[in-house]
């Protein structure tokens, strides 16, 4: 790794860190109903959302009824989706007169967009009309990043309050998250990409001359588009001129703002953030970059402002930046070695002062290995799932570590409030485990875990990885899964496995080269994703009941300091043994035993 | 949960509007009057022509022209209308012979290119659409296409250099040159506006 790159990770971290505790603050706020400075305009329209769908902002709601809210608000969304992409051909904004999504791809994706994931089993360009993709998909991206704030702040409330039968009301915690945090950041940065250059425009697609026609070979098509076949049974081709481009374009800036902050990562074009419409220039990059981070981080703080102790929210952030930096590192040093495949073919890899260098392959000169590293890095520890490069074009560790901050649950970072949720659930086992090694008392904040919480949080922290093995597993073993991978062998493994493993961790991205968009994979993803984004955000508010309704419990003699650097050694370590006991078989089937092939074939 | 039901359908819709209808048109409204060609595509106007995006790459394979990066859109080669990467992984026998390949024509067209070569010249970009090549690159090329194109080396070299993109704060992005723009400020049709020129390989 070149000190250059050290550089820029650094540049990254203290932009991160800088904005996290301000934005921290301002959410606390957000979320605890009091004035934070957006109240003169955005109020009114607040109380005005408030008064015609009958909710009363003082209504506080018990762990059973705020769950329900969630789930009937999720399904009531991904109902809309789905209609919304079946209708789209029928509908205004389509000047490509692209057709209605078919049912699979549009179940698979309107569940993806529910959840956050954002998984993408279809090319946008060639898709999704303009409205499906500002009214049906950007919309998804708000309002399931909302969601996700929500059940986070819910259970932040059951260790702030005490003897409590409440956790807050799951209408007012999502539309205020919406109002106030992610529109506002939202319009602020979708501007700022335009003016790096991200398309933002009703218009058509728009044609172009070539400077250089360029003629290609395609196969003869008949009239009804069935290739042309020769007497031998050999398709006929036949030589093309093309003189013209086709430069697709769309309301892009408005709907990356939101896929960035909210840790959604859909893209609006096919190759997502690689695309240079979508990601124009190294600045641009750079503040996606931060957007991707931005929130997750700063929501580590919003809790310490919440239950009155800030240096719970920074001991957890830390632990979270720990794990990042050595990802980060690892990966970053991968891709700028570069493949010793292709250097004995005579080509120049060393990074130096007219090249990036590394492994360029699927990756932008604009960005480089390092920019790309820094990215697959920050998309897989936010749940965020886009990409700016193509990860399946990773070399063998470079393409694991996205696989494995993943695998790890979404927690370094993870989602907007998902995240969050899901690192907390393992401090309680954290706790919990140093209570058995040390005999100290299991509790955090101020309260007593109890086996209840102990269930619930194993199963927010066990649902996810049985999905991604046993979806894994099925998928190697049926014909219909190992017919959709691009590249043979152990690569071939990890394309399923990386799948798997996005999905049902709701992060998104993908080893692309997996033809994802066959019956067996809308179907077999879609639940992946139901499953892991629902059966831990119902367990987790079950945790934020039973908390609330406890005692506070002064600190003793037995109580373990939860602020201190030994905790933040002893989460870190939990978070990474559950990984490892996990996955480390299934890694040493796919990008391990590649990377040890790839040094046998250079020799 | 009947008592569920009015708040969530009524926010569903109204959150709907606020934010797939209102904010995006509000972002359309400052772009369009704030940066109108940038938020358009960040086109090239040649006399009058659009002719290309400054942000989009175009083929290039004639030998007095750059050539940009190996493009995986297929099977038109940078198809604006369907971005893609090869997704080639690192040890797949194809993407070794597609390089192989690809270094074999640059050779063939310049015998006197011997020595290695800059990695993002013969590998495909992750969009297919890449604009760019790094420095290094293009600094390959210059004998190919000043012998191609009857020009001195010097002068070639000095109008890609005079082109080059240096890291943003010298620390985001690398080195790198816009393909498309180079080749038509070799036309001379990108600098001041003169047409008309040759267009080898046409």
């Amino acid at each position: 790794m070149t000190a250059l790159a050290a550089l820029q990770l650094l540049a990254f971290l203290a932009v991160i860190l800088a904005l996290a505790k301000p934005l921290g603050v301002y959410m606390a706020r957000v979320y605890e109903s009091r004035p934070g400075g957006l109240d003169c305009v955005l109020g009114p329209v607040e109380r005005f959302l408030y008064r015609i769908s009958g909710v009363n902002a003082g209504d506080e709601m018990d762990w059973k009824r705020y769950a329900t809210a969630m789930l009937v608000f999720n399904l009531a969304g991904w109902l809309a989706l789905y209609a919304l992409m079946r209708l789209q051909g029928t509908l205004p904004a389509n000047p490509q007169h692209l057709p209605a999504v078919n049912p699979l791809l549009d179940f698979n994706t309107a569940i993806s967009f529910v959840t956050n994931t954002n998984w993408q089993n279809y090319s946008g360009e060639r898709t999704m009309s303009y409205l499906t993709q500002m009214l049906g998909l950007a919309v998804q991206n708000f309002l399931s990043a909302a969601s996700g704030m929500a059940v986070l702040v819910a259970l932040i409330r059951g260790f702030a309050r005490r003897s409590a039968t409440t956790v807050g009301n799951f209408w007012v915690d999502t539309v205020r998250g919406t109002l106030y945090i992610l529109l506002p950041l939202s319009l602020v940065f979708a501007l700022a990409l335009v003016s790096q250059g991200v398309v933002q425009t009703f218009s058509a697609y728009k044609k172009v001359a070539l400077l250089e026609p360029v003629t290609v070979t395609e196969p003869r098509l008949d009239a009804a588009g069935a290739p042309v076949k020769d007497a031998k049974g050999n398709p006929v081709t036949e030589k093309v001129t093309v003189i013209e481009q086709t430069l697709a374009l769309g309301p892009a800036a408005s709907q990356i703002a939101i896929k960035q902050l909210g840790t959604n990562g859909g893209g609006f074009f096919n190759v997502n953030s690689a695309h240079p419409f979508e990601n124009p220039t190294p600045l641009s990059d750079f503040l996606e970059l931060v957007a991707i981070l931005l929130l997750p981080a700063a929501l580590c703080l919003t809790l310490g402002e919440m239950v009155r102790d800030r240096r719970q929210g920074w001991a957890i952030l830390a632990a979270m930046v720990a794990i990042f930096v050595v990802f980060a590192v690892f990966d970053i040093a991968s891709e700028q070695a570069g493949n010793p495949l292709l250097t004995r073919l005579g080509v120049d890899q060393r990074p130096s002062a007219t090249q990036g260098g590394g492994n360029m392959e699927g990756k932008e000169v604009r960005f480089g290995p390092v920019a790309s590293a820094l990215w697959a890095t920050a998309t897989t520890a936010a749940s965020n799932g886009s990409v700016n490069a193509m990860h399946d074009s990773f070399t063998p560790l470079g393409g694991l570590v996205p696989m494995a901050l993943m695998q790890i649950g979404e927690v370094v970072f993870g989602g907007v409030g998902s995240g969050l949720y899901g690192m907390l659930a393992f401090v309680i086992v954290a706790v919990f485990i140093a209570g058995l090694m040390v005999g100290r008392t299991p509790e955090y904040l101020g309260k007593k875990i109890g086996s209840f919480e102990m269930k619930m949080a194993s199963l927010v922290i066990l649902v996810p990885p049985v999905v991604v093995l046993l979806g894994t597993a099925l998928a190697v073993a049926t014909a219909a899964g190992r017919a959709a991978t691009a590249n043979p062998g152990a690569h071939g493994f990890s394309e399923i496995l990386y799948a798997f493993s996005s999905a049902a961790n709701n992060n998104g991205s993908a080893f692309a080269g997996l033809s994802g968009n066959t019956p067996f994979y809308n179907f077999t993803l879609g639940l992946a994703m139901f499953f892991g984004r629902f059966w831990t955000k119902v367990p987790i508010l079950a945790i934020a009941g039973s908390l609330a309704a406890k005692k506070m419990t002064p600190a003793g003699a037995g109580t373990l300091a939860t602020h201190t650097p030994l905790f933040v050694v002893l989460l870190v370590g939990t978070v990474l043994l559950v990984a490892a006991l996990t996955f480390l078989p299934a890694l040493a089937l796919g990008p391990i035993v590649e990377h040890l092939q790839m040094l046998a074939m250079a020799r | 949960m009947g008592s569920q039901l009015r708040p969530a359908l009524v926010l569903v819709v109204a959150l709907h509007v606020l934010m797939g209808l209102v904010y995006p048109l509000a972002v359309t409204g400052i772009a369009q009057v704030v940066w109108p060609a940038k938020a358009g595509g960040s086109l090239v106007v040649v006399d009058g022509r659009p002719c290309g995006s400054r942000l989009i790459g175009q083929p290039f394979s004639a030998p007095g022209y750059f050539w940009g990066r190996p493009s995986a859109t297929s099977p038109v080669p940078y198809d604006a209308s369907a971005s893609s990467g090869s997704n080639l992984g690192p040890t797949n026998p194809a993407l070794l012979d597609l390089v192989r390949t690809r270094i074999a024509t640059l050779r063939a067209a310049d015998p006197s290119l011997t020595g290695p070569i800059p990695i993002d010249l013969v590998t495909a970009s992750a969009s297919g659409l890449d604009p760019d090549i790094s420095v290094g690159a293009a600094l390959v090329q210059v004998p190919r296409v000043a012998r191609a194109r009857g020009m001195r080396e010097a002068s070639v070299r000095t109008l890609v250099e005079t082109r080059e993109v240096a890291p943003t704060l010298g620390l985001l992005g690398e080195p790198r040159v816009n393909v498309l723009l180079l080749n038509l400020a070799l036309d001379g049709t990108g600098t001041g506006g003169r047409s008309g020129v040759r267009r080898p390989g046409v």
